[in-house]
């Protein structure tokens, strides 16, 4: 089942969608590979759910065209499409057993009732639910249900795997242990899967490339790193992850680099590659992750650039400490997370410190 | 803080008024019945010795008991055989059993079609009429009730009735061109009135188990590659059965028990079972034999409607 990762398996072509007055769907464009963990990453209401849906044929598009492996969607219906969907709600049949939930959609195969009934235990066993076939389906837990449910879509081997916001149920636990599951099943699998979410942690673990939207639009179509450290916009930058903004000055463009002077921080050189391609994104700034500012602690030296500061706030996670510290007085205030390694103190508030950091963490928006 | 078996205590004393009510309404009347069907009647009174006569009497045909030739075999023979002149021999001479059978079937045919009917306009309202406006749609159903079903048994009189509606309508289209006076026929007229009179009642609890049914599960339905057709047989259907239950339930009860459509619309020439008791307790003034016949009517329709609801039990209950 391995499939070319260079192939495409859908494109959308301009999709434009209204809801009545409500423009949901703003000219989406994007292709999306055979075999890729692929996420749609947006706050509610920035129409992921709705790009999905028009995938499945749930919904129609007033222009523009969704392709699946090279073949215009536009008048096959939602029961015809080689995609299934595993609902936010798992949508499983409560009138019927695991084993006919996940046989549902078996009814037109030809194979013998033997066969179909090993295809179901297969697939039961596929999600780790071997044996649960004749369980009523009112009887499961909120994870059983959804492996049920993605028994149920895997079992149809369909060239596309859809998946609305499936984890947003479960409790923190089973949703990291579930994130692990499903990128193994596809893997396994070779499938191409779709995945709807919300928390940006949960698409950087789980994805292959993430199409961030707002407003109806893709802000970005990224991998996961590439939309970390080197966001194409403040906005994407702002979603995921968190990033300190620092105001600046541009004083010189040079072959697409920029020297600027940052409050605080001083002067700098960047790069091409360190400026987001979005020119709208309000008064310069740079980024910083907090990762890439590190408060030497008494006795540390560093070979990067160095700025004093002091520490206004401290949020101990146990692992990890986040600190928030002002730099140049008190009119920028950045946070940074440092581990807590063995004979690392947790410094306190009020303590005057020492932060180093590297340009080439650095990203303009201008 | 109030305790349990305080809390218990003000529970009955809530119950309490409606359980006398029911209990002197109900229940004594019922066991009223059943002792009165057992005693030896006389013209306006019981008496002991406690007998089988009554029951037995209900049974009777011209060719002996019906409920031995069910036992020796004969009358499954002749339905086996397609003997319908036979069997229509059996209830000509049997005046009791052919009212009883007469209202079962009157009540079978009523739930058929009102069921038929109403289940379409269930579906209507829960997926096609925008949320806001269900209750309008469910308020505009039950304006029929806002008449009195006597009255409204008077206008179905003039719609199907001799140069009625009906009639004047077919024949003056050309399509007839005789009157067909509906009337005439009792059993069609009295299904016609009941099915009218009763279609609000099956649509209430149809709507409810419609719209009881996640949405969602439709779209999984087509999802998994079933036509829209295919996934209301596979998955709306079964998960509105409960409904569909209860709306049989509620007309079938009623309808076979009805006493005033067959008095009205059939001039009493088509009785159902409940003429004929009202005509044994308050005309022939046989106590005894009224109660037997009223007891044996409620023991037919209670086997069915246990009957029904083994066959259905899959639907009901077993999901949360």
């Amino acid at each position: 089942m391995s499939a070319d990762k260079r192939q495409t398996m859908i494109e959308f072509r301009d999709i434009q969608k209204y809801y009545g007055d409500y423009h949901a769907l703003r000219g989406i464009n994007g292709t999306i590979r055979a075999g890729e963990f692929f996420s749609l990453l947006g706050p509610s209401g920035c129409g992921k759910t709705t790009l999905l849906r028009t995938i499945a044929g749930f919904e129609g598009i007033d222009s523009g065209a969704v392709l699946i492996d090279g073949k215009d969607m536009s008048s096959v219906p939602a029961n015809m499409r080689p995609t299934n969907m595993v609902f936010q709600s798992y949508a499983i049949f409560p009138h019927m057993s695991v084993a006919e939930n996940v046989a549902f959609g078996l009814r037109r195969d030809p194979r013998s009732k033997a066969e179909k009934a090993a295809a179901v235990e297969e697939a039961l066993g596929m999600v780790g639910l071997k044996g649960y076939g004749g369980r009523a389906a009112h009887a499961l837990s909120g994870g059983q249900r959804q492996r049920v449910a993605l028994a149920r879509a895997l079992i149809l081997k369909p060239k596309v795997l859809l998946l609305d916001e499936p984890l947003s149920a479960l409790d923190k636990k089973m949703r990291e242990h579930m994130q692990v599951e499903l990128i193994k099943l596809q893997r396994q699998v070779g499938i191409t899967f779709i995945l709807v979410t919300h928390d940006q942690e949960e698409a950087l673990v789980m994805s292959d490339r993430i199409a961030v939207m707002f407003e109806g639009q893709i802000a970005q179509l990224a991998d996961p790193e590439t939309l970390y450290r080197r966001p194409n916009s403040r906005k994407v930058a702002d979603f995921i992850g968190t990033m300190n903004f620092i105001p600046c000055e541009i004083l010189s463009e040079n072959a697409g680099g920029y020297e600027v002077d940052i409050k605080g921080l001083g002067r700098v050189t960047l790069s091409a590659d360190q400026v987001a391609s979005d020119e709208n994104s309000g008064t310069p700034a740079v980024g910083l992750r907090p990762e890439a500012l590190t408060l030497l602690f008494p006795g540390q030296t560093s070979d990067e650039r160095k700025v004093p500061g002091k520490i206004d706030e401290v949020i101990y996670f146990g692992d990890m400490t986040s600190y928030d510290v002002f730099i140049g007085g008190t009119d920028i205030e950045v946070r940074l997370s440092m581990r807590n390694v063995p004979g690392r103190p947790v410094m306190d508030v009020g303590t005057g410190v020492e932060l180093s950091w590297s340009p080439s963490a650095l990203v303009l928006f201008r | 803080m109030q305790t349990k078996s305080s809390e218990a205590r003000t529970g009955w004393l809530l119950i309490a008024p409606p359980a006398v009510v029911t209990f002197l309404l109900l229940a004594a009347p019922l066991v009223t019945v059943l002792v009165y069907s057992v005693l030896t009647g006389s013209r306006g009174a019981v008496s002991l010795p406690v007998t089988g006569e009554n029951y037995y009497n209900i049974f009777r045909t011209a060719g002996g008991n019906i409920l031995e030739k069910l036992g020796d075999g004969s009358v499954w023979d002749m339905l086996k055989m397609r003997n319908w002149a036979g069997i229509a021999d059996i209830f000509s001479s049997a005046p009791f059993l052919l009212v009883i059978g007469r209202a079962i079937f009157v009540a079978v045919m009523v739930t058929l079609v009102t069921v038929l009917l109403a289940y379409p306009i269930a579906y209507f309202v829960s997926f096609h009429v925008q949320s806001s406006k269900k209750s309008l749609w469910l308020f505009l159903i039950t304006i029929p009730f806002w008449t009195s079903y006597i009255i409204r048994v008077a206008l179905w009189r003039t719609i199907l009735g001799y140069d009625g509606i009906v009639d004047s309508s077919l024949m003056g289209l050309g399509i007839m061109d005789t009157q067909l006076n509906v009337l005439q026929y009792g059993v069609t007229s009295i299904i016609i009135t009941l099915s009218h009179a009763y279609a609000p009642f099956a649509v209430l609890p149809i709507f409810v188990s419609l719209e009881k049914v996640d949405r969602s599960l439709l779209e999984a339905g087509q999802d998994l590659g079933e036509s829209k057709w295919r996934t209301f047989l596979r998955v709306t259907l079964p998960l509105s059965m409960p409904g569909v239950i209860a709306a049989v339930l509620i007309v079938f009860i009623p309808t076979a028990g009805d006493y005033v459509t067959p008095e009205l619309i059939g001039a009493g020439k088509v009785p159902m079972v409940s003429n004929f008791v009202e005509t044994q307790l308050l005309k022939s003034r046989n106590f005894a034999m009224g109660s037997a016949l009223a007891a044996t009517a409620m023991i037919v329709v209670a086997l069915i409607s246990v009957a029904f609801l083994l066959l259905n039990r899959r639907f009901i209950g077993g999901r949360k």
